[in-house]
């Protein structure tokens, strides 16, 4: 009699075995050398930015008022060396050492707003600007907003 | 599937971004693009008009009358497959769209190949195309975004690739083609699509030799589609510990397409990918003669965006062509 039933798997692995199959051949993240070049992309983005704050100190502004103006200034260099096309450079080398000081935040705004031009002012970029730093805005402002009720509370 | 009366592929034609033209292979491409848009104005038109170019390279070619065409198959990675369907506007000719994510140049051939064998077509065009930025930005990240990306990530080729496959005539014959079963080994990290993939491709693989009683030996050239570094290496394990020792022969086209210094991690990916190492590479040493038989494996993660987001695993497929001098 003819075998009636389905053709059984032909493989001998399992599922569950293909998982310690995976973790074996895939190579390992490039932890310390990731660690060692964040720390140092983000110590010179970060000394820049002392730097300007230093230089707006020197022109008579109050410290407050520097490092708003600082900031500002680091936001623009951001947004500006995304638009050229370095930033992304940057962040491949730098990692979190480049994504985590304000620059990483104008590029991850200006980034999406290069991208999605191209579908329009409203659909495109209105629609799609937030795309990568919509979840940090938007668990950002809920913390403050609960660490300010804690606060207000306590005090 | 063994075709009786087996087509040939009258003629193929490849177009590349920038990238791979740096390539290893970068010789064996019909055209290489100078950048990614070509002057178009957005990306998603530039890879449309990639696989048009593609596809009218492969007819003018072969030196065939368009009227004579029957078909064109055609697929790509973008959703409801639109470089295929605004290229396909443009070539005005009878249209089936295919969708086998980076396994569509292997699905259209064998599909091709049956509606020839069939006698419902004496000449089939068939393309495909992918494009690096449209499916950055459709999958993943804007690309202009500072990210790093993971050490098993692999490449999205840009490239379009096209052969024209005909009932009769002179050139490499399309013999036999094993179409492949979605197999899911619950592998969800869209960074590691080699491993998602592998189970499919050795899977097909296993089935093409049960059916066919036949060896790797028996070919000069077993050739995955983007499997990627990680992908091949699971992909030989895995037949390993079934019982079939793949040689040496066996390779992936994601690895040829670049070489270590172009920094893509675990290699290339994409419909693009195994399309244009085909067109150019295998198809100019098959006509060499340097390589008498050769399968091509075409290899597919078959998840989207939102699939992925939602927690689902990607589900895999490979389909086999057995192309032969």
């Amino acid at each position: 009699m003819a075998d009636q039933t389905l053709k059984k798997p032909l493989l001998s692995v399992t599922a569950e075995k293909y998982q310690t199959l995976i973790k074996q051949y895939t190579p390992k993240p490039t932890i310390i050398k990731n660690v060692v070049r964040a720390f140092i992309v983000g110590g010179i983005i970060c000394s820049i930015g002392q730097i300007f704050i230093n230089l707006f100190s020197s022109f008579g502004l109050a410290r407050v008022e520097a490092s708003t103006a600082a900031t500002a200034t680091m936001i623009f260099l951001g947004a500006l060396l995304t638009g050229l096309g370095v930033y992304d450079e940057i962040g491949k080398f730098g990692g979190a050492g480049s994504i985590v000081p304000v620059t990483g935040f104008a590029n991850s705004i200006v980034a999406p707003a290069m991208e999605f031009k191209r579908e329009g002012y409203v659909m495109g970029v209105g629609a799609k600007l937030f795309t990568v730093a919509g979840p940090v805005l938007v668990y950002g402002i809920a913390t403050s907003i609960v660490v300010g009720f804690v606060y207000f509370l306590l005090h | 599937m063994v075709f009786a009366k087996p087509p040939v592929i009258l003629s193929s034609y490849s177009v590349v971004g920038p990238k791979e033209g740096q390539g290893p292979l970068g010789k064996t491409f019909d055209k290489v693009w100078e950048d990614e848009l070509n002057g178009e104005k957005s990306w998603e038109v530039a890879e449309s008009k990639m696989l048009q170019e593609a596809m009218n390279g492969a007819i003018n070619q072969a030196s065939v009358p368009k009227e004579q065409i029957d078909f064109m198959l055609a697929g790509d990675l973008l959703n409801q497959i639109i470089s295929s369907n605004f290229a396909a506007r443009q070539m005005a000719l009878p249209f089936i769209g295919l969708y086998g994510a980076c396994s569509t140049m292997a699905l259209g051939i064998a599909v091709g190949s049956m509606l020839i064998d069939g006698g419902f077509a004496q000449k089939v065009l068939v393309g495909v195309s992918s494009h690096h930025d449209t499916a950055e930005r459709q999958y993943r990240l804007p690309t202009e975004q500072g990210a790093q990306r993971a050490m098993s990530a692999q490449w999205t080729v840009t490239g379009a690739g096209s052969v024209l496959l005909g009932s009769d005539g002179a050139g490499p014959r399309v013999t036999s083609a094993t179409i492949g079963r979605v197999i899911d080994f619950a592998v969800k990290d869209v960074n590691n699509m080699g491993a998602a993939m592998a189970p499919a491709v050795a899977d097909t693989i296993l089935n093409h030799f049960n059916d066919r009683q036949l060896r790797p030996v028996d070919y000069n050239l077993i050739a995955s589609g983007d499997l990627g570094a990680v992908g091949l290496a699971l992909a030989c394990e895995l037949l390993k510990q079934s019982g079939m020792d793949m040689g040496t022969n066996f390779t992936d086209c994601g690895v040829m397409i670049y070489d270590e210094s172009q920094d893509t991690h675990s290699g290339a990916s994409g419909c693009g990918c195994s399309s244009v190492v085909l067109a150019g590479d295998i198809l100019q040493r098959i006509k060499a003669g340097e390589l008498k038989r050769v399968m091509l494996v075409g290899s597919g993660a078959l998840h989207s965006p939102t699939s992925a987001l939602q927690g689902e695993s990607i589900p895999g497929i490979g389909h086999a062509v057995v192309i032969e001098g």
